[in-house]
């Protein structure tokens, strides 16, 4: 039986954009492609190539220097620039430029693999490591890691085909396309923790998806239909939806036993066990008002993402912001130059009419409604309020680092009032007012041990 | 290789959309919700009941934007919110009453109720119910003259007849403390109306109080548009409903709750003044305690009180009682369950113990 979780909100969903179209490859490959060296979390990546040096797709080009995952080419060429150029996370990041020599010479690494019944859960570990998967949903987690972590501590796998913000198609279509990559990846990944089952959680407007996947999947694959709201696919919501088990403040999934992991992620370890392939490229819906042609494309990650939009016929009017992700997480992107990454799963163009009318002058007229969407339990407007004069203990105390930031309070706020952007700048702040106390700390018991 | 250089992008925080309802929409839709009402008060107590209406409304409008005008802030014509003021503090008076006097009711709800408090948000009384009570503490006489519900009200604007100073209310009929023996409305020696009466709107009362049904029509239509939950109107209703049932001071005892639901201003207290957003708790757990206090209170005013209604001051009472609400019906915390701040809680009495005994 499935569990509820409370709040949520259901914003239009503007699926039909793109959701009945196929995912196909770019009609024409990107001349040159920027590899960030940071699209995980962790330390960036230290670049083993240099100038001038040939790679093929699946070459090794940054290596981890900590907590990540390893970064190969997504395209076979010429390094042309090893620089500091604009990423996504905003900024500039230190990436490696390949001038795309359009044959796609697969890295000698890339090899069929036959038996892989018989790999270990460590070994499955190892694969997915060296292939350097991501969480594919958002994040970019290093599934490596979270796979390791997870051995002996979980009971339940979950994994996430809720899609649920509005717009976003790409796993939609993955999941009718490659549905035996999501079911294989699962079942590697369940092995590689020790478990022998796995559950796909899919929003029920993707009904056929549905159908597909129970097709497809034995008795220990389950898929569960979820009520399309807005925030299912929110890792802690989709626990709670599944296993009724919520997880506790400052937590992590598997503190109640759950591993999340996005069903692109499962497709993706698929092809680095069976066939060896690293992840070097990965399906983007390219949509929004402002695209000319919605559509679906798998990818190489580091295309820049002019190069994509011009792919989809360009822009058939101005958008007013253009977002990596949904309109309801998304990121916006400032410089044109600035590639798609391994967790970029959607380039959203968005016109000046589809984009939230924003009427500062207006009050909070205290209806509740922010209370009665925030799926973590939380009261925005008390929160807001207390933002609003500074008060960071307080705000703290109504628990804003419980936050996840996924808008529902924003979206249905009847005055408009920027909810979570007061949440982030109230976090920030109590990060910073912590870090500080304890350096200030720290400074006077090294003055002690010093008198 | 880039051809969009001169693009220029918003870079903003998320969430990028918003939900199409905004706060002029919400209180359009409240407008909407009320105009069954008006149509049955208009049918029943002659035109006058929209011209008050009108001008109560023009007079919120007025004194807003007077207010504003005269502090130098900005304007807030737009988000209809007095006029849905001006259209409830109409709603709970009688429609014998003069012009000028709901003028002087729109003055104090939009100046000091309101304004005075910093606007839209900030009041902690219904603006609309506290004109209502400064009208009753002021005027007592013309705020209780009632008019004979009928057809004859159509003619005479503004004339009253000697029929409209009489007319019994089904509240008055059903009082404890005023007169010796409460009883069901149509039993009384001059009928206050039957049932039937009472539902629809056939009996001497308030412009907007008197037609249970159209008031009915107005919070489902409410409840249909999301502009509010059922948490408060059915905590209230529920609480009169079950009170009046086990304490019923009349035969049949179904019957004399039906005309406590029916009778007076609990349909439009219940459904439009304690929903009103800025004076109620927007916590979930808060709503129903507020909804069960209203009702609460409303069945001790009508059965023990010096007044035959309640529903306003119950209201007003639990207005006050908002903030300190809301303070102790937060949401539990996500990811905390009960036993564990049963375990904190333990935790830190046996530490206080310990600190004590150290």
């Amino acid at each position: 039986m499935l569990h509820q979780f409370f709040g949520g909100v259901h914003p239009a969903e503007h699926k039909d954009l793109t959701e009945h179209k196929a995912t196909t490859p770019l009609a024409e490959a990107p001349a040159q492609v920027v590899i960030p060296m940071a699209m995980h979390v962790g330390a960036p990546c230290k670049p083993v190539v240099a100038v001038g040096d040939e790679v093929k797709v699946g070459t090794l080009i940054g290596e981890t220097t900590g907590l990540g995952a390893p970064i190969h080419a997504s395209v076979s060429g010429r390094v042309a620039a090893v620089e500091p150029r604009p990423y996504g996370g905003g900024g500039m990041m230190m990436s490696v430029v390949i001038d795309n020599d359009f044959q796609d010479t697969p890295d000698p690494c890339v090899k069929h693999r036959d038996n892989v019944d018989a790999l270990t859960g460590a070994e499955i570990i190892e694969i997915v490591k060296n292939a350097g998967i991501t969480g594919m949903g958002g994040a970019g987690f290093p599934t490596h890691v979270k796979l390791s972590g997870a051995v002996g501590k979980v009971d339940t796998l979950i994994l996430n085909g809720a899609e649920c913000e509005p717009y976003i198609t790409s796993d939609h279509r993955l999941m009718l396309e490659r549905g035996e990559a999501v079911i294989g990846g699962a079942r590697l990944m369940a092995k590689a923790c020790g478990l022998t089952e796995a559950t796909i959680g899919i929003e029920l407007n993707k009904p056929d998806a549905i159908e597909h996947l129970k097709t497809l999947a034995g008795s220990d694959v389950h898929i569960e239909g979820l009520k399309t709201r807005y925030p299912q696919g929110a890792e802690k919501q989709l626990i709670q939806m599944i296993t009724g088990r919520q997880v506790p403040p400052g937590g992590l999934p598997a503190h109640v036993g759950c591993l999340v992991s996005n069903v692109a992620t499962a497709a993706a370890v698929w092809d680095a066990v069976t066939e060896g392939k690293p992840l070097t490229r990965r399906g983007v819906t390219l949509t929004g008002g402002a695209m000319a042609e919605p559509m679906n494309v798998l990818a190489p990650v580091g295309t820049p993402v002019g190069w994509l939009v011009k792919m989809a016929g360009g822009f058939k009017e101005t958008p007013d912001r253009l977002l990596y992700g949904g309109p309801m997480m998304g990121n916006p992107i400032y410089d044109l130059d600035a590639p798609m990454m391994k967790s970029t799963n959607c380039l959203l163009a968005l016109t000046a009419a589809e984009v939230a009318e924003q009427d500062p002058a207006q009050t909070c007229i205290r209806c509740g409604k922010c209370v009665e969407a925030c799926p973590m339990h939380l009261t925005p407007l008390f929160m807001r309020m207390r933002v609003d004069k500074r008060k960071w203990d307080e705000v703290e105390a109504l628990h804003v680092m419980d936050c996840i930031e996924c808008g529902s309070c924003n979206y249905i706020c009847p005055a408009r009032l920027p909810l979570v952007q007061s949440f982030r700048t109230a976090k920030f702040a109590i990060r910073d007012k912590a870090a500080k106390e304890k350096a200030a700390r720290e400074a006077k018991e090294k003055e002690a041990a010093k008198a | 290789m880039n051809e969009y250089k001169d693009l220029k992008l918003t870079v903003a925080s998320s969430p990028h959309v918003n939900s199409p309802v905004n706060t002029r929409s919400l209180m359009l839709d409240v407008l909407i919700a009320l105009v069954p009402a008006l149509c049955f008060a208009v049918f029943f107590q002659g035109p006058k009941a929209l011209a008050l209406t009108l001008v109560s409304v023009a007079g919120c409008e007025f004194f807003e934007w007077l207010y504003r005008k005269l502090l130098k802030k900005p304007q807030t014509m737009g988000d209809l919110s007095a006029a849905v003021t001006g259209v409830l503090l109409a709603f709970v008076c009688p429609v014998t009453l003069p012009y000028w006097t709901v003028l002087i009711g729109d003055f104090f709800a939009m100046f000091v109720v309101k304004q005075l408090f910093g606007g839209l948000g900030k009041n902690f009384l219904n603006p609309a119910l506290a004109g209502r009570a400064f009208l009753m503490l002021s005027y007592p006489v013309l705020m209780t003259t009632w008019a004979k519900p009928g057809v004859s009200n159509w003619f005479g604007l503004t004339a009253q007849s000697a029929d409209a100073i009489t007319a019994a209310t089904p509240m008055g009929v059903m009082h404890g403390s005023t007169v010796a023996d409460p009883m069901l409305p149509w039993k009384a020696a001059e009928s206050a109306g039957t049932l039937r009466d009472l539902f629809m709107g056939n009996v001497g009362g308030c412009i907007g109080e008197v037609s249970a049904l159209a008031l009915i029509i107005g919070g489902i239509y409410l409840i249909w548009r999301g502009v509010i939950n059922p948490r408060i109107p059915g905590a209230y209703i529920g609480t009169v409903a079950v009170l009046t049932l086990i304490f019923s001071r009349g035969n049949p005892h179904f019957e004399w709750m039906l005309s406590q639901l029916f009778g007076g201003g609990l349909m439009l207290g219940a459904f439009f003044m304690a929903t009103d957003y800025v004076t109620s708790p927007c916590t979930p757990n808060g709503e129903l305690i507020y909804g069960v206090g209203c009702g609460l209170l409303t069945v001790f005013i009508r059965y023990f009180g010096g007044y035959p209604e309640g529903v306003s001051y119950a209201i007003l009472l639990m207005n006050v009682c908002t903030p300190i609400i809301e303070k102790y019906t937060h949401p539990s915390r996500f990811g905390v369950s009960k036993e564990d701040i049963r375990k904190a809680k333990e935790a830190a009495k046996a530490a206080k113990k310990g600190g004590a005994e150290a």
